[in-house]
């Protein structure tokens, strides 16, 4: 079966720009404009592949919020990770996190300095490397959203029951909901819409976004990644906006269900507990994180190590944490392409291949 | 992407034309041969429902077509 031709039909997409072009001069007839924002790093990334943002209507505007899980991890985060890797642990992590600055310098550095930092593709590698390394400390950086939260959860499930004792979790776990509610009640934006994330919404399923919607809510669109998906649901929240409602619509439900993936969440549930939780760019928001649960204490790795995330020093000049927020575009900071490129890069946001910096880099200058 | 085998340890291998890749299925509720799935970080995340990804390929070809009439 081949999907993928199926979801770039060239004329669909021409069709659909020219849907969002009427219902965009409808809003203009009552001087409205639509501040669309998309909370997740993958729809990032495709909007700016496929150039989604240069072909809208001058009143439609497409932010990017807090959805490269990279990005919102704090500096403190970076600094115990190298700490941890000074203890003579073994620090296992996704690619990204390796050239993210910490308050002094990155794991990369660490890495070259002799430290040991793998970096792996999946968080089953370091079951591996704790099951290959019986006589050394495997520490895991357990950071992201929903989608990572859940496969990294299983880790917990697999060394209990082959009673693997030399792995912990040095976690910084974000949810997509509680930061959606500190987006929508902060003064300095007007947001108009959520096209929602595809993963995330796989596993926390459409319903989650409900308490977004309604008379004081904004419409809820969950849509997939390829650019037709993107355009259809920029569609969809367009006509929710020109006929005043503010609706959860589930466009990727050929994936995505109402309640999510109860398996997922269940175990999500058995190890994890609601944590408050800092966000570069939205500072501390209340249970926006989840924590391993006491009974499985083990596997932390902050009470383990005895160590403490604490609050670290941002780049100077770094403008990441208003770029997260949605308060300023990529290419409205000073550094940005000039200090600031993938290649030397400042803050989080250019470092990170879902980065709201990385791709304005790479696809919009 | 396809299961094409499913493992003992709760494992599976996935196939995306030709490409293989193993998979967990930890996160699955009864993964079967021949499903497809969505895999982030080397896990199936969610099976993909087939009905619903044709009746969309046949919506944006109803679209495309409404644009040449």
């Amino acid at each position: 079966m081949k999907y993928i031709d199926g979801y770039r039909n060239p004329e669909a997409a021409e069709r659909l720009n020219s849907r969002i072009a009427v219902l965009a001069c409808q809003l203009k007839d009552r001087h409205k404009t639509a501040a669309i924002m998309e909370v997740c790093g993958t729809h990032t990334m495709a909007i700016a592949r496929f150039g989604i943002r240069s072909a809208l209507p001058e009143n439609v505007d497409l932010i990017s919020g807090p959805g490269c899980p990279v990005c919102v991890t704090e500096t403190g985060y970076i600094d115990a990770a190298i700490a941890l890797a000074g203890k003579e642990s073994i620090i296992v992590t996704f690619g990204d996190m390796i050239n993210v600055p910490g308050s002094e310098s990155t794991l990369a550095q660490t890495r070259s300095s002799g430290g040991s930092v793998e970096t792996v593709y999946s968080p089953s590698n370091a079951l591996t490397l704790a099951r290959n390394n019986p006589d050394r400390e495997i520490v895991f950086l357990a950071i992201g959203f929903e989608t990572t939260i859940a496969p990294i959860a299983t880790l917990i499930e697999t060394a209990t029951k082959e009673g693997l004792r030399n792995l912990s979790l040095l976690t910084a776990f974000k949810l997509v909901p509680p930061a959606l509610k500190a987006l929508m009640t902060d003064p300095e934006l007007k947001i108009d819409a959520f096209l929602c994330p595809a993963h995330v919404s796989a596993i926390i399923g459409s319903d989650a976004y409900r308490p977004f919607t309604g008379p004081k809510g904004v419409p809820c669109v969950v849509a997939g990644f390829e650019p037709l998906d993107i355009l259809l649901a920029i569609d969809g929240i367009l006509s929710q906006l020109v006929a005043g409602t503010a609706e959860v619509e589930n466009q990727y439900n050929r994936v995505v269900k109402p309640e999510g993936n109860i398996k997922a969440r269940s175990l999500m549930e058995k190890y994890l507990q609601p944590v408050d939780a800092r966000w570069r760019g939205l500072g501390m928001v209340p249970q926006s994180g989840l924590g391993i649960r006491p009974e499985y204490g083990e596997f932390d790795a902050e009470k383990k190590h005895g160590i403490k995330i604490q609050q670290g020093r941002e780049p100077a000049g770094c403008l990441c944490g208003d770029v997260i927020k949605g308060k300023l575009k990529p290419t409205a900071c000073p550094q940005f392409a000039k200090a600031c490129t993938p290649d030397h890069a400042i803050g989080p946001c250019m470092v990170s291949s879902e980065g709201s910096c990385s791709a304005y880099f790479k696809y919009m200058r | 992407m396809k299961l094409v085998e499913l493992r003992d340890d709760g494992t599976g291998v996935a196939d995306l034309d030709g490409a293989r890749s193993e998979v967990s299925l930890a996160l699955l509720e009864n993964p079967a041969l021949g499903d497809y799935v969505i895999i982030h970080a080397g896990f199936a995340i969610e099976k993909l429902d087939e009905k619903e990804a044709i009746e969309r390929i046949k919506l944006f070809d109803e679209i495309g077509r409404a644009g040449t009439e």
